[in-house]
């Protein structure tokens, strides 16, 4: 099929996502586009950022010259405190996780079924050394699991799926999907659209969708 | 006079073949690698080592200690990206135990803690729940995970005095403070060996129970 509208951005999704996200939630962001979520904050909402090495107050990348080599995140890549942040040891962080104190994880994946399952560690497809990190916790502990990514493959194949093929990160977690063409949550009907963006259809979605969509009421 | 102030080669005496290593550390962040290249020079094999990542740069730390032979087998949460551990797994040369981040803090929180074991919701409903026990407590199923005790760690650390006691800089906590109770010889490379009161007591993050010996990373190379 050829596009019916031009597909958002990776950073206009990320700015979608963090639209949503009221004053005052603690929030982790997954390694890759989920982390240019905080780059879109509304100016004056305060958000407190977590980052899985010991962090509660992460800031944005620090200028070239301004780099300090104790302060990196989940990435490794160095970043900054704003006022008021914390710093812990990883029992304590994990706690966090674990423990049900994270009110949201932005997280990108491979696959999202219609039941809330998320894979998005591994595809088992290749030789490349099997590596998790703390995907697997953040899905099963934080409050609430969302995820941000392009709606099909670069081959074009469905990432919203019946049933996924690749290894679960956790099963049923994931409540709203942010894509490149809508927002939809996982309710007990399935795949239910919340939001299309200009000159999308429910029709043309669902063509590349590999579960049932309905739209919200 | 209690004093825990160690050289370098003296800090790795006793560590024998076989032994189970932690070694602390988030990429490069607070990672021992003054003390895991004395380890390298020590000579000792067939090691186990807990660690979350298994390094990138050959020439130092852990890859370095992967490269001359020495590991037998990884306990790990992320082993991407380390050429040196993936030239021995795919040769067979190594033995992998995948562990979720947060399941290996606290498997090493608990090893510290006298807790053998505890159920986690994490890993449930996956390829990580395979070959363990699933309970269910209050509608929700969790897997038992064992804790983890090694024979040493090696850490590292921002300020120590001779007893021990320590204190950390930015996120170069991480697996550390968490380690130095789960060993029975914990080793800290510490920037700064400071006089006793020196760390106020509000600031100490590892008290020196947990601590055996301390180490003096070179000043010239400390930030």
């Amino acid at each position: 099929m050829t596009d019916p509208c031009t597909p958002l951005t990776r950073g206009q999704i990320a700015e979608r996502c963090a639209q949503d996200i009221p004053e005052g939630w603690f929030v982790n962001l997954g390694v890759g586009v989920p982390t240019q979520v905080a780059d879109y904050v509304p100016e004056g909402r305060e958000i407190i950022f977590h980052s899985e090495n010991g962090i509660l107050g992460m800031g944005p990348a620090p200028a070239e010259d301004a780099v300090d080599p104790w302060l990196v995140n989940a990435g490794k890549k160095a970043v900054t405190l704003v006022q008021g942040a914390a710093l812990f040891h990883h029992a304590d962080s994990f706690t966090m996780i674990r423990g049900g104190h994270i009110d949201l994880c932005v997280l990108g994946a491979f696959e999202v079924a219609a039941n809330g399952d998320l894979a998005n560690w591994t595809t088992s497809s290749n030789d490349r050394t099997p590596a998790v990190g703390g995907a697997m916790d953040l899905a099963a502990g934080a409050k609430r699991i969302w995820v941000l990514m392009e709606h099909v493959t670069r081959d074009g194949a469905p990432k919203l799926v019946e049933k996924c093929s690749y290894p679960l990160t956790a099963p049923g977690v994931v409540t709203r999907i942010y894509t490149n063409y809508a927002v939809i949550d996982v309710t007990p009907r399935g795949f239910e659209v919340i939001e299309l963006i200009p000159g999308m259809t429910l029709d043309a979605l669902q063509a590349i969708t590999a579960a049932p969509l309905v739209m919200a009421a | 006079m209690i004093d825990k102030r160690f050289s370098l080669p003296d800090a790795m005496a006793g560590i024998k073949d076989g032994s189970t290593v932690m070694i602390g550390g988030f990429g490069a962040v607070g990672q021992p690698d003054f003390l895991v290249n004395a380890l390298s020079d020590q000579g000792a094999g067939d090691l186990t080592i807990i660690v979350n990542n298994a390094g990138w740069n050959r020439e130092t730390g852990v890859p370095r200690l992967l490269d001359l032979g020495r590991v037998r087998k990884i306990i790990c949460s992320f082993p991407k990206n380390s050429p040196a551990f993936d030239d021995l797994f795919r040769a067979g040369k190594i033995e992998l135990e995948i562990v979720p981040q947060g399941t290996l803090a606290e498997r090493i929180r608990s090893g510290g803690a006298g807790v053998p074991a505890f159920y986690t919701a994490t890993g449930v409903g996956t390829p990580m729940a395979a070959g363990k026990e699933i309970r269910n407590f209050g509608g929700r199923d969790y897997l038992m995970e064992h804790a983890l005790h090694a024979d040493v760690a090696l850490i590292e650390a921002w300020r120590g005095d001779r007893w021990g006691n320590l204190s950390y800089r930015g996120s170069g906590r991480n697996f550390n403070p968490v380690m130095a109770t789960a060993a029975t010889t914990t080793i800290a490379q510490v920037h700064h060996i400071v006089d006793l009161g020196d760390i106020a007591p509000d600031d100490v993050v590892t008290p020196g129970i947990y601590v055996d010996r301390i180490v003096q990373f070179p000043v010239e190379a400390s930030t």
